[in-house]
């Protein structure tokens, strides 16, 4: 137990310790990140101006497919996954994951499901291009033949998901440290039960769809097909009572490192902490039922639509509880602005913006004029570019200095920061206006009057990824030659037990629990 | 050291997972191509590397657990992760179970309502079960999804094979009492005896799949209600198989030894996912098979 | 020497005309910014509820924020500031879970009232069935017997660049769709192959059109004019590409135009019977394949490999005549091959079957007449 890691690749390959998987997950995560954002170059090149320029229009809905798909199930899920096996074990005072083999078969699933999905864009008739949505029939009856490995990837993915699931539940009701109680948790260990609880709840529900779509291509079922009595918007059901938890898996997580990150940089401890239990909880339960939110214009029953839109604004309720405990908490304490706290500032006004376009969507008779607009694009991006993105990379920054035992540049990720920051609003505000004005999403190519905005748009999504790639050399520069940090407390106003420990933190840790008061 | 209850084991590293993840990754990729006409060559491949290395998988959990490294508070890990399994399960079949009344429900009453049997399917009237679809209403005979001409009578086989999945459960619990009991020879007894009655089902339901093809015309193609039957039964029938071969495996190593009344999480888990198979199985006699008569 | 005389010069001039070209777009400027309003009583309700969620929305914002940024500056531990150690209030708490509880059951009252409004479909004037196709619309008058396919007008020369895009750019059509100021309008949508969703911002009218299903929707226009709109549910690879226009005219305008399609409809019948020579049918057909078919086979008859299959060399449209018949009447069900039987009238598809022929290299000399089409149509 003692020892330390294996030498070379192998401690890779066949690794059993959760702080080395945090990392696979996390570099995995990047790799998907960079190749996701190509995608989306790829797509704001082609919007840079009217007409057809760079690409066809069966290559651009590919790219518009594999981005959504890579950002979310390549990116940003595994991101989240990867800081819950650093911290989660780090936080309750564990020595490691409770099922540590299965840790190391859920990350390695990824990268074949990737792979997969991928090659994909390399076979004949070309990879997905119906969307991350996927709706029948266009994915079905009319889909390329490439579907077939896409249905079996994400399949791959499901499973992971769910592995990963298990072990995180696992791991914080059986490793808790003696004393360590449900509520002593720190935040970020409780988003990711509930969020664990989430994921498994819908992963089977997605592989469900996937499977039905499986059996309509090839073995003559009739779910999404009228003439045998299917319905395709019985996908869509499926699809969304899926989809909408999983965009709460995305946020969730996300509102847990905000948490640990705002009271450290205010020197204050966390306002409210159980009512933001309470409220994550809420959040998690209302995200099964208002999946229809995205369904206003099928055709549903007048009561159906009165429904989903009630109970999709009430969701505004618990999330706007965290985002005043946020503010309360910085609210007269002592905050400096290191680039963690930067950018979870910047979560904070984003992700609420994000959260108003949001609730302007979840209003249905407006909704029939948004819905599949670049207004729609824009408020996802909010949220999940400045919501998600933006807090992964503040932990990244936050935890940094723990896992590596060195600084990172300040001055350079200040300058990161400010670019982003600038380049996102560039690149997403705009979009608003441009969906406000009628240009549809996933068009390839769109009408004269969209066009100021459009490539306004591109220019800031150009600035925005080259903002990641000073990220990358930062956290390169880092690990390779920071300067070295000592403390094991490596910031000032920070708690927890994740500082308790040496920094960097050394291999095992907690083999025997620590006392928690 | 491994009464100890705060200390936790935690494996060495591990070539397992990575080659369960190959295994794995081929079966993906070799289901794609393999569903797309080509050879089933590369699927085959992976499971064969993925049944080698699950085999040597449980087969270094069983020696840990004989070895005495996995303490309560292990057992306690693997405990919520087969529970949280199975409701993962559960979920998978809710799916399918509300794809079922969504259509019921929602989709075959609309297609059979004015504006759409004016404009689109004339003549068409919706039915449960549905032995004329949309889409036989408007072409007859030419249609690619005919309905079933008949249906299965539950009161026959399915009444059987619900008798059989409800005593299996009963069987397999008092193969539990006599573990906890330390009576080895009824244990052996009874969950030999569950393993016979699931085998026994599974015959039922393969000859019943059987007569639904050649006589009753109920298909994978027979339209909505065949794709429900089938895709709900098939896959509970799937996990039937599963569940056995659990079981099976389970009196294999009751035979060898493994087990004391304290130490028994494999078989506990076996019998918890019959349970949980059990239970499907009942949704399903009243959903599809009763209901749906 | 001259040259470089001359680069300032040129570069001014670059520099004028950008100058030049953007100030119409500064003038739109203001208009791209917000939902415009409509044209149907639906639409402005909906733009009112739009504009009052998002000022409340502003409202919250500028409130929150302002504590935010407060904090942000008055609280900075560089200006000394102390932290203090509070970390709970029930009270505040309470208030602040009850007070935006309030304010979204203020917004829900609105909002149910225009659900309710644009979900009356009752007491239509006029019905018209929309049929979404891979990439086009098909607009029925039912009870009326006209019918005709809309498809996009901007040439593919505009779209890849090698002419100058006019005004309305993919926002164009051959047959826009034509409705009486002042009537309701119910529409009827659905579609022949994937889920297309038929967009008129101008009459706050979104609504998907779903292969196998029919919905409903209304709209009653009190201007007349064009107005435009789109394709908004993705539907493959021409989803850009299949645009809508609507002619709101007078009733009594729209009355003749009514007759005069019904007209057409029936000379286009009348021609049936006409024999035509290779040469009229080549040069129908070749229009039609551009318009109809070329989405999917290209122009160049080469087809996409792996999605849509060639027509050059194509052992269907190289073989028995009967097959390739059945195939452009019937489609192939299952695939994006649609039934062009419906869509197209006789003289058309012989047309276009006798282009397909001899078109590309396939040089097999036949001609298909239009009474070849419909002895071929009787007698299925
Ligand atoms: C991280 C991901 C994430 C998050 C957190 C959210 C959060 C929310 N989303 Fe979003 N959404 C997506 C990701 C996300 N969404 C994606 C990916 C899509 C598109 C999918 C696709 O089609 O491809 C989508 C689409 C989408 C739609 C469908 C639009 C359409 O296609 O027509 C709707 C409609 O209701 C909606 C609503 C909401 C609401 C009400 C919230 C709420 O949770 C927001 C709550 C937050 C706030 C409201 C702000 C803070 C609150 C306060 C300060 C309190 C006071 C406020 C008030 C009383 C107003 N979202
Ligand atoms: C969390 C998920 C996530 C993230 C992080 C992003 C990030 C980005 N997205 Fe995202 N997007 C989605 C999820 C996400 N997106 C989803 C779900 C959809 C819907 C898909 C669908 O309709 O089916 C979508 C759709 C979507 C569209 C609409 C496409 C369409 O409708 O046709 C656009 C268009 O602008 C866009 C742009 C961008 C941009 C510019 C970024 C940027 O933030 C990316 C920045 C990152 C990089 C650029 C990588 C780093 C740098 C390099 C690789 C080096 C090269 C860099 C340069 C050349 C400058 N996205
Ligand atoms: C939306 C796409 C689309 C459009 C538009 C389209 N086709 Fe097709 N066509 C297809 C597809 C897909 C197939 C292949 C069907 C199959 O799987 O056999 C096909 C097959 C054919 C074939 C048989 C080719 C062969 O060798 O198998 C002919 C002939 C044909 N189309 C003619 C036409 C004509 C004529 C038109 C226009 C009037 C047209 N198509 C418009 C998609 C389209
Ligand atoms: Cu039709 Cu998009
Ligand atoms: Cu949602």
């Amino acid at each position: 137990m003692a020892h330390g890691p294996a030498k070379g690749i192998k401690r890779w390959l066949f690794t059993t310790n959760h702080k080395d998987i945090g990392t696979l997950y996390l570099w995995f995560s990047f790799a998907m990140f960079l190749v996701g954002g190509l995608f989306a170059m790829i797509i704001r090149a082609e919007l840079f101006q009217p007409g057809m320029q760079l690409v066809t229009p069966e290559f651009f809905n590919q790219m518009t497919t594999m981005h959504g798909l890579v950002m979310v199930f390549g990116a940003i899920m595994p991101a989240f996954v990867g800081l819950a096996n650093w911290m989660i074990p780090l936080m309750i005072g564990a020595p490691d994951m409770a099922l540590p083999r299965m840790n190391n078969l859920s990350f390695w699933i990824l990268p074949f499901a990737f792979l997969i999905l991928v090659a994909t864009l390399f076979m004949e008739g070309g990879g997905p291009n119906f969307g991350w949505t996927f709706y029948a029939p266009l994915s079905t009856t009319y889909a390329p033949d490439s579907v077939n490995y896409f249905i079996f990837a994400i399949h791959l993915m499901g499973a992971s998901s769910i592995m990963g699931a298990i072990n995180i539940i696992a791991t914080v009701l059986n490793m808790r440290a003696p004393g360590m109680t449900l509520m002593k948790m720190p935040l970020f260990v409780w988003t990711w039960l509930i969020t664990a609880f989430l994921l498994l709840a819908v992963m089977p529900v997605l592989a469900g769809a996937v499977t039905m779509m499986l059996m309509d291509i090839n073995f003559g079922t009739s779910f999404f097909d009228a003439a045998g009595g299917g319905d395709p918007v019985l996908f869509q059901h499926i699809f969304w009572f899926f989809g909408h938890p999983e965009v709460y898996i995305i946020i969730l997580p996300a509102f847990g490192v905000i948490s640990a990150i705002i009271p450290t940089f205010s020197r204050k401890p966390l306002f409210g902490y159980s009512s933001m239990v309470y409220a994550t909880a809420a959040i998690a339960f209302l995200s099964f039922i208002v999946w229809a939110h995205h369904m206003f214009t099928v055709g549903m029953p007048l009561a159906g639509e009165l429904y989903f839109m009630y109970a999709t604004m009430l969701i505004a309720v618990p999330t706007g509880v965290k985002v005043f405990n946020w503010i309360t908490t910085m609210f007269r304490g002592a905050i400096s602005f290191e680039t963690p706290m930067l950018f979870a500032i910047a979560f904070v006004i984003l992700f609420t913006i994000g959260g108003f376009t949001g609730l302007m969507l979840a209003i249905a008779p407006s909704d029939i004029q948004y819905h599949d607009s670049y207004f729609v694009v824009a408020h996802f991006h909010y949220v999940m570019v400045a919501g998600a993105v933006f807090s992964g990379t503040a932990a990244v920054y936050y935890w940094l200095p723990k896992w590596c035992g060195r600084m990172y540049n300040e001055t350079m990720g200040k300058l990161h920061f400010w670019i982003a920051f600038i380049g996102f609003n560039i690149a997403f505000f705009p979009q608003h206006f441009l969906g406000l004005a009628g240009m549809p999403r996933r068009y390839a190519d769109y009408a004269l009057q969209f066009a100021d905005w459009n490539m306004v748009s591109s220019i800031g999504a150009f600035i925005y990824g080259a903002a990641q790639i000073l990220f990358l050399y930062n956290v390169i520069a880092t690990i390779v030659a920071g300067k070295p940090v000592k403390e094991a407390k490596v910031w000032e106003g920070a708690e927890g037990l994740e500082w308790t420990v040496p920094t960097p933190a050394p291999y095992h840790t907690f083999a025997t629990p620590p006392a928690v008061k | 050291m491994a009464s100890e209850s705060n200390y936790y084991y935690v494996p060495e590293s591990s070539k397992l997972p990575i080659f369960t993840a190959l295994g794995m990754g081929l079966c993906a990729y070799g289901a794609g191509s393999w569903v797309q006409g080509h050879s089933p060559m590369v699927f085959l491949i992976g499971a064969v590397i993925l049944a080698a290395v699950l085999w040597a998988w449980f087969g270094a959990v069983i020696r840990e657990n004989l070895a005495g490294l996995y303490n309560e508070r292990v057992e306690r890990s693997f405990v919520w992760g087969m529970s949280w399994f199975i409701f993962s399960e559960v979920m998978f079949f809710a799916v399918f179970f509300g794809a079922l009344f969504y259509v019921r429900t929602i989709a075959l009453p609309e297609l059979g309502s004015p504006l759409e049997t004016e404009l689109l399917w004339k003549g068409f009237e919706p039915s449960w079960p549905l032995h004329v679809t949309p889409e036989m209403a408007v072409a007859g005979e030419a249609a690619k999804f005919k309905g079933p001409r008949e249906i299965i009578d539950p009161w026959h086989i399915p009444l059987i094979n619900t008798i059989i999945l409800l005593s299996s459960s009963v069987t397999v619990h008092f193969a539990h009492t006599a573990l906890k009991n330390a009576n080895r020879r009824m244990f052996i007894g009874w969950l030999a005896v569950t393993v016979l009655l699931g085998a026994i089902f599974l015959g039922f339901q393969i000859y019943e799949y059987g007569e639904a093809y050649r006589h009753l015309g109920l298909t994978l193609n027979a339209g909505i209600y065949g794709t429900t039957f089938f895709m709900l039964t098939g896959f509970h029938g799937a996990h039937v198989t599963i569940g056995t071969f659990m079981l099976l495996v389970q009196l294999v190593r009751a035979i060898k030894g493994h087990f004391s009344a304290d130490n028994c999480f494999g078989f506990e888990a076996s019998s918890w996912y019959w349970h949980f198979v059990d239970v499907v199985w009942v949704g399903l006699f009243i959903f599809v098979y009763v209901l749906g008569s | 020497m001259i040259a470089k005389d001359e680069q300032p010069r040129a570069r001014l001039l670059l520099s004028l005309l950008t100058l030049a070209a953007s100030v119409p777009a500064l003038a739109d400027w203001r208009e791209t910014l917000n939902m415009p309003v409509g044209v149907t009583e639906v639409s402005r309700e909906i733009h009112a509820l739009h504009m009052t969620i998002f000022w409340i929305c502003v409202a919250i914002g500028v409130v929150v924020f302002s504590v935010m940024i407060y904090s942000l500056i008055a609280h900075r531990k560089s200006r000394g500031h102390q932290a203090a150690h509070f970390h709970e209030s029930t009270a505040v708490e309470i208030a602040w879970t009850v007070v935006p509880a309030l304010i979204l059951i203020a917004m829900a009252v609105p909002a149910t009232k225009a659900m309710i409004k644009l979900y009356d479909t009752s007491d239509a004037d006029l019905d018209v069935l929309v049929t979404g196709y891979q990439w086009k619309w098909q607009y029925e008058y039912l009870g009326h017997g006209v019918s005709f396919m809309s498809e996009l007008a901007t040439p593919e020369s505009q779209i890849y660049g090698a002419e100058e895009k006019s005004e309305h750019y993919l926002q164009e059509v051959n047959n826009p769709l034509v409705i009486p100021v002042g009537a309701k309008v119910r529409f009827l949508l659905t579609a022949k192959d994937v889920i297309h969703a038929w967009w008129v911002p101008a009459f706050g009218v979104k609504k998907d059109a779903i292969p196998g299903f029919v919905n409903e929707t209304w709209a009653r226009v009190e201007v007349p004019g064009t107005y435009r709109g789109e394709c908004a549910e993705l539907c493959g690879r021409g989803h850009a590409f299949m645009p809508i226009v609507v002619k709101a005219v007078p009733q009594a305008e729209f009355d003749q135009w009514l007759a005069a399609k019904k007209r057409e409809a029936e000379e286009l019948k009348a021609l049936t019977a006409k024999t035509f020579t290779m040469e009229e049918l080549m040069a129908r057909g070749e229009e039609v394949y551009n318009r109809s078919c070329a989405a999917c086979h290209q122009v160049n008859g080469e087809g996409i490999p792996g999605i849509f299959p060639p027509m050059k060399g194509s052992t269907i449209a190289t073989g028995p005549l009967s097959g390739h018949l059945d195939i452009v009447v019937n489609g192939k069900p299952g695939t994006a091959m649609q039934a062009f039987g419906q869509q197209l009238s006789e003289v058309d598809l012989a047309a276009v079957i006798t282009y397909e022929r001899n078109a590309f290299g396939n040089d097999t000399g036949d001609v298909v007449q239009p009474l070849d089409v419909y002895n071929f149509k009787q007698g299925q």
